[in-house]
């Protein structure tokens, strides 16, 4: 299912922005993403061959960065900062009422594949405390009717 | 006040973010008066007379830091725009990407001539995709308008490349920073060099903030005296301040940097929460050295807060109030540096994960008595030994939490409770 022709155009694209090809492992890696949901291996060697770095360290590469993935998740990812700011505001309550609502622990995904939950560090939307992200979207400020608003949007 | 604000005026109109608004507040005339009308050095000397220093959270003088770029090297120099905001508390450069893109392409165009730049990166945070967007989005008005691409007012050629990041604090470590945009891990390297001698790809290289380098326009337009004289006689202008947790009306202020914490809690913030008692406030990002109530009558300016056993940092005020449990407050820290740490130096690859295990055993009621001793042992060990300051931050919030509220750290130990009822959630 990986084919690197989906990709060519934009890569061309993103590799001409770069004084030198390396630079470009990480805008590659997030291309991959974007459009399988995950990073396979393929993308991976791909990813490697395009920028001249061995395989072994872009490997390296994606499991240093928190936003990389080499499997697929839920279609909703919901990513609950549980950082200090959040925390004085509510975020372990929101948390444990995310967590009885879709019946996972957090780093899990739903059976039916729609909700992966996770709890992350700061976001840097502190003022909205407490907060998420859902996909490419930061919401709150939460409280158990927000959480409800916010799964019933995703269905 | 408001007659010295330098960038929130801009802030409050979400619809003024585009070119033509942009242009109509006065926009991009800093920049043509730079190009036709001043010599690099000119700009130099005119921030520095500003006294504008980093708010990246260092406070390094930005005109300063300029001027030692090479001029002599063969070697390309390059801007790098730190937008990898990450410091847990702090939410500003957010809104200065979103609201104001244009201002900060203004300041990078500046910057740029000043230290004979023609290629400049910004290096936003991955997780920050709303305002990559719209960051983008102004990057490509001002190449239409030809603001970015060759022969800049018939003077300047240059390209900007938008990066984004992919979800690691440490990134925004300024090496650190340059070691992902080269496409690898995020490792901080060892200074010197520094990055002004060698930086991104071996070549001469500025790393500054999106709220320095917003700052910059502004400095043109009005002169250095003007900002100079909003700030301290070391340190010129305003911050924006992030505001959060326990007060009545969180989020972001702009005041000049002489303005006192307790006059950004009161005023601004609106008081703390529901009439509550102030117990403790970080001030500058979780990483600052954290104040007793009774310590908040201090200027938010670098030196300031220095003197005073902590730092400005990133301008990140987090509010706590009476009903705060300082021993959870801490594990909340501390579990944010055990995430974040490199990995690249042993004190640092261990000692915050050690340091979380032991305040997750306090907190859980499970604390020994020679814990906290402990704790401050291993945070003692950290300090001073590692390849960046990350490991220093780390043990900063150990040492204030236990030292200024030592009591309540020790009722967890003896009795295996929390006086304030609070029960500890594993996450
Ligand atoms: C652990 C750590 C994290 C940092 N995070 C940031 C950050 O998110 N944004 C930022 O601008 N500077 C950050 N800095 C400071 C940068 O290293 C650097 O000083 C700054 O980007 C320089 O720009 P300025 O002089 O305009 O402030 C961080 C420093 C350390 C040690
Ligand atoms: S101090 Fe910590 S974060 Fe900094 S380089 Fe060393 S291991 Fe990495
Ligand atoms: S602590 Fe949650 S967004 Fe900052």
């Amino acid at each position: 299912m990986f084919d690197s022709k989906q990709f060519e155009k934009d890569a061309a694209e993103i590799m001409a922005r770069y004084d030198q090809k390396k630079a470009a492992t990480l805008p590659l890696l997030h291309l991959v993403q974007e459009k399988i949901g995950y990073i396979p291996p393929e993308g991976e060697q791909w990813v490697s061959e395009k920028v001249g770095v061995a395989i072994v360290h872009i490997r390296e590469v994606v499991s240093f960065y928190t936003m990389f993935r080499t499997k697929a998740i839920g279609k909703h990812h919901i990513q609950v900062c549980t950082n200090l700011p959040c925390v004085l505001r509510g975020a372990e309550q929101v948390m444990a009422y995310l967590k009885e609502r879709l019946g996972i622990d957090a780093g899990q995904t739903t059976p039916d594949g729609k909700f992966t939950l996770s709890s992350v560090e700061c976001l840097c939307a502190c003022e909205i405390a407490p907060m998420c992200q859902v996909n490419d979207r930061y919401i709150g400020p939460l409280d158990r009717a927000a959480v409800d608003k916010l799964l019933q949007d995703c269905v | 006040m408001a007659s010295e604000m330098v960038l929130s005026k801009r802030l409050k109109n979400p619809g003024g973010a585009w070119f033509d608004a942009y242009v109509a507040d006065g926009g991009y005339a800093a920049a043509k008066k730079v190009l036709t009308a001043m010599t690099p050095a000119q700009v130099i000397d005119e921030i520095n007379k500003a006294n504008l220093r980093g708010l990246g959270g260092a406070g390094f003088p930005t005109g300063k830091k300029w001027s030692f770029i090479p001029k002599d090297s063969p070697k390309p120099k390059y801007l790098v725009v730190n937008a990898d905001e990450g410091e847990p508390g702090t939410f500003k450069d957010r809104y200065l990407l979103e609201r104001d893109p244009h201002a900060l392409i203004e300041g990078m165009l500046i910057a740029a001539y000043s230290i004979g730049c023609h290629k400049a990166y910004v290096y936003i945070r991955g997780e920050y995709i709303e305002p990559y967007r719209r960051f983008v989005r102004a990057i490509e008005e001002a190449r239409k308008k030809g603001w970015i691409g060759e022969a800049v007012q018939g003077k300047w050629d240059w390209e900007v490349t938008v990066h984004r990041g992919a979800g690691a604090y440490i990134c925004g470590e300024e090496t650190a920073l340059l070691s992902s945009l080269e496409g690898g891990k995020g490792f901080p390297r060892l200074k010197p060099p520094f990055p002004a001698i060698s930086g991104l790809f071996a070549s001469p290289t500025i790393v500054n903030n999106v709220e320095t380098l917003c700052c910059v326009p502004p400095i043109i337009r009005n002169g250095a005296e003007w900002f100079a004289k909003i700030g301290t006689p070391k340190q010129g202008g305003t911050r924006l301040f992030s505001l959060s947790g326990h007060v009545e009306k969180p989020g972001l202020y702009e005041a000049p940097v002489s303005v006192t914490l307790r006059q950004l809690i009161e005023q601004q913030g609106g008081g703390v929460r529901g009439g509550k008692k102030l117990k403790a406030v970080v001030p500058g990002g979780i990483s600052a050295k954290i104040l007793t109530a009774a310590e908040i009558d201090v200027a938010m300016d670098f030196d300031s807060l220095t003197a005073a056993g902590t730092m400005a940092g990133s301008a990140g005020v987090i509010v706590m109030d009476e009903s705060t449990c300082m021993v959870k407050a801490l594990l909340t820290a501390a579990k944010f540096f055990a995430h974040e740490s490199c990995g690249q130096c042993s004190p640092c690859r261990e000692g915050p994960g050690r340091l979380y295990k032991i305040i997750q055993r306090v907190a859980a009621g499970q604390g020994r008595r020679q814990d906290l001793d402990v704790l401050l042992a291993v945070a003692g060990n950290m300090e001073g030994k590692t390849i960046c300051v990350f490991a220093d931050a780390a043990a900063w919030p150990i040492q204030s939490y236990i030292r200024k509220f030592r009591s309540e750290f020790e009722h967890h130990v003896e009795t295996g409770t929390c006086e304030l009822g609070h029960a500890y959630a594993h996450h």
